[in-house]
C-alpha cells in the first residue's frame, strides 16, 4: 500500500501493535498521547552523487507559547529528521505561523526548547530560512539585490543562480513593483535559496497564487527539494497540497500535534492517486 | 488626419500658457491705456526694464546670489539637524524618550515670531537669516524623516533578519531607503518655508538680498522693481520645486508613482 504507510506513536505502542488501532483514531489530547517521532530512514538516496544532503535534524520539545492569557501553543512536540518534508495543516489561527515565528527564532517560546542537530537554539538562526507567507521583497532594491539580500562573498553569481533556478533570470534588473505575485513568490524563493537553509520553513507561500500557478510551484519546490534535501516544512491549508509534496502531514490542533501520518508514495506523485485521495480525506477529517 | 492630430497635440501642449498669457496680455494693455496706474501696478514691459536694468547693473545677481545662499546654508543646516534628530528619534527608543516630546514642543512655537529675539540676538547679520531658516526647516524635516523610519513595514525589517542581516545593514539597506518618501516630502515642505521665512528675515531686517531690494524700492516708490522681487522668489520656488522632483525621480525610481513616465510635469 502507497498509502499511509504508519503512524508513530510512542515506540512502546508501536511495539506492542496498538499502534494500527490507533492509526485511525486522533490523537486527541485525552489520549495524552507523546507523539514525538523517532526517526526512521526513508529509503531515499542522501548520499547520491547529484544530491546535496543539507538538512539538519528539527526537534520541537514540550513547546508553550502564550500571548498574555491566550494560549497558542500547549506542549507541541515534533521531531523532523534531516531532509524530511513535512507539511503541517491545520485551521486559522491554530498557531502555524506562530510556530514558524519560534522555529526560526523571531520569538522566543514560553516554555520549551527548539533544538537544531541537538543544539538548542537561542536568537535568530543562520542555517534556518523563512519564507513568508508574503513575498516581503525590497521595493527599493532590483530584483538580484533582493535575492543578494545578505551579500554574502559572491552574492550576484548566487543570486543569478538561484534566479535561473525558479526561472526568473531574465528578470533580475527590474523592480519588484513591476512583477505579478507569483513571480514575486519566485524571488522570495530564489532569496531563501542562496541563504542555504538546512531547515527550509515555507509559511503558505502559495496560499494566494491561482490553482495553476500553484502546480508550477510545487513542481518547481519539490525539484529543489529532492536536489538540496533541505529539512522542510511546509505550512498549507491545502491538503491535496501536503499529501501531494510531504513525506509526512503534521495535523496541528488546540496547540499541538493532533495527527501525524507518513506519505510514501513515490514522486512524481499523481493527484489522482486514489491512496493520496483516501489519506486526504482521513487528513481533512482531522483538521 | 495625422496633420489634425498634432495640430490637436500642439494645441494641448500651448493650453496651460493660455490663462497666463492672456492675463498679462489685459495687464499690459490697462496700464498702456491708463486703467491701472502705474504706481498701484507697473506695465509687464516696465518689469521686463527693470529687470534688464538691474540685471546689466549686477545688483540683481548679487542679491539673488546672496538670498540663495542663505536658503541653502540654512537649509543644510535646519535640514540636516532635523533629518539626523528623525534618524535618532526613529531608531533609538531611548532618543524618542529624551527628545521627541521636547521637539514637539518646540515645533509647535511659529518660527517667525521668534525674530524680534532673533534680531535682539543677532543683530541684523547673516546669522539672524540662516538662523531663521534653521529653524523653519528643521520641523518639517524632521517629522517627517521620524515619522518615515518609524512607518516602515515590520515585515521588511523581520525579513531581514531571518536573511542575516546585522543593524547596520538594516539601516542602511531597509529604514533609510524606506523613509526615504516621507524625508522627501518633509524636504519639499521645508523648501516652501525655507523662502517664506526667507522673504520675512530679508524683508524686516536686511541689507541686501531679494527681500531688502524689494523693500528699498518701495521706499522709492519703484513698483516695477517690487513686482520683480516677487516674480525671482516665485521662479526660486518653482526652481526648488523642480529640483526636488528630480531628486525624487532619481531617488524614488522604485517607487511605482514615480516610474519614468508614468508622472508627468
Ligand atoms: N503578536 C501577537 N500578539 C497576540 N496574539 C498573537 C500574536 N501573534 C499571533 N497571535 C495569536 O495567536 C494565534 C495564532 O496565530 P497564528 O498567526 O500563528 O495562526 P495561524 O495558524 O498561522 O493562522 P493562519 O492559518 O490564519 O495564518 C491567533 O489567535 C493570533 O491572534
Ligand atoms: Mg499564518
Amino acid at each position: 500500500m502507497r498509502g499511509i504507510r504508519r503512524i508513530t506513536p510512542a515506540p512502546s505502542l508501536v511495539e506492542t501493535g496498538l499502534w494500527h488501532s490507533i492509526m485511525l483514531k486522533r490523537l486527541s489530547s485525552a489520549d495524552r498521547i507523546p507523539v514525538a517521532k523517532t526517526s526512521i530512514g526513508r529509503g531515499l538516496p542522501s548520499t547520491d552523487g547529484n544530491v546535496r544532503a543539507k538538512g539538519k535534524e528539527l526537534a520541537l520539545d514540550h513547546l508553550h507559547l502564550s500571548f498574555g492569557e491566550r494560549a497558542v501553543l500547549r506542549d507541541l512536540n515534533l521531531t523532523v529528521p534531516a531532509g524530511q518534508f513535512v507539511a503541517i495543516v491545520g485551521r486559522s489561527g491554530v498557531g502555524k505561523s506562530s510556530l514558524m515565528r519560534l522555529i526560526v527564532g523571531l520569538d522566543k517560546p514560553t516554555s520549551g526548547t527548539v533544538s537544531i542537530d541537538g543544539n538548542p537554539v537561542r536568537g535568530l538562526q543562520k542555517s534556518v530560512k523563512l519564507l513568508f507567507q508574503d513575498a516581503r521583497l525590497l521595493p527599493w532594491q532590483t530584483v538580484l539585490s533582493n535575492v543578494g539580500i545578505a551579500r554574502t562573498p559572491g552574492w550576484r553569481e548566487a543570486a543569478m543562480t538561484a534566479l535561473r533556478d525558479v526561472g526568473l533570470a531574465e528578470r533580475h534588473g527590474e523592480w519588484p513593483a513591476v512583477l505579478s505575485g507569483g513571480q514575486r513568490q519566485r524571488v522570495a524563493l530564489a532569496r531563501v535559496l542562496v541563504g542555504e537553509p538546512n531547515v527550509l520553513l515555507l509559511d503558505e507561500p502559495f496560499g494566494a497564487l491561482d490553482a495553476l500557478t500553484r502546480a508550477d510551484m510545487h513542481v518547481l519546490l519539490e525539484k529543489l527539494w529532492l536536489r538540496e534535501r533541505f529539512t522542510t516544512i511546509l505550512i498549507t491549508h491545502d491538503v491535496a497540497e501536503a499529501v501531494a509534496l510531504a513525506d509526512r502531514v503534521v495535523v496541528m490542533r488546540d496547540g499541538r500535534v493532533a495527527f501525524d501520518v507518513d506519505v510514501s508514495a513515490d514522486r512524481p506523485r499523481q493527484r489522482t492517486d486514489r491512496d493520496l485521495a483516501a489519506l486526504q480525506e482521513r487528513i481533512l477529517r482531522e483538521v | 488626419m495625422s496633420q489634425s492630430l498634432s495640430f490637436r497635440s500642439a494645441v494641448e501642449r500651448a493650453a496651460p500658457w493660455f490663462v497666463p498669457v492672456g492675463l498679462l496680455l489685459i495687464w499690459e494693455l490697462g496700464a498702456r491705456t491708463g486703467f491701472i496706474e502705474a504706481r498701484t501696478l507697473p506695465a509687464p514691459s516696465q518689469v521686463a526694464v527693470a529687470f534688464w536694468e538691474s540685471a546689466k547693473s549686477g545688483e540683481l545677481g548679487r542679491n539673488v546670489l546672496i538670498s540663495f545662499e542663505r536658503a541653502i546654508i540654512g537649509l543644510a543646516i535646519g535640514g540636516g539637524l532635523g533629518f539626523v534628530l528623525g534618524i535618532l528619534t526613529g531608531v533609538s527608543r531611548r532618543a524618542e524618550l529624551l527628545l521627541d516630546s521636547g521637539l514637539q514642543m518646540l515645533r509647535n512655537v511659529p518660527h517667525l515670531a521668534i525674530i524680534p529675539m532673533v534680531i535682539l540676538w543677532f543683530g541684523i547679520d547673516e546669522t539672524a537669516k540662516i538662523f531663521l531658516v534653521a529653524v523653519g526647516t528643521l520641523f518639517p524635516v524632521y517629522l517627517n524623516t521620524y515619522h518615515g523610519i518609524r512607518t516602515i513595514d515590520r515585515g521588511l525589517i523581520e525579513m531581514a533578519e531571518v536573511n542575516g542581516l546585522g543593524k547596520f545593514a538594516i539601516f542602511w539597506r531597509v529604514l533609510l531607503p524606506g523613509a526615504m518618501p516621507s524625508v522627501l516630502v518633509g524636504l519639499r515642505y521645508a523648501l516652501g518655508i525655507m523662502w517664506l521665512t526667507l522673504i520675512v528675515a530679508e524683508t524686516i531686517s536686511a541689507s541686501s538680498g531679494i527681500g531688502y531690494m524689494t523693500m528699498n524700492a518701495r521706499e522709492f516708490l519703484q513698483t516695477d522693481v517690487v513686482v520683480l522681487g516677487i516674480l525671482v522668489y516665485a521662479i526660486l520656488g518653482k526652481a526648488a520645486d523642480t529640483a526636488t522632483k528630480l531628486i525624487e525621480n532619481r531617488v524614488l525610481a522604485w517607487h511605482p508613482a514615480y516610474h519614468a513616465g508614468s508622472v508627468s510635469r
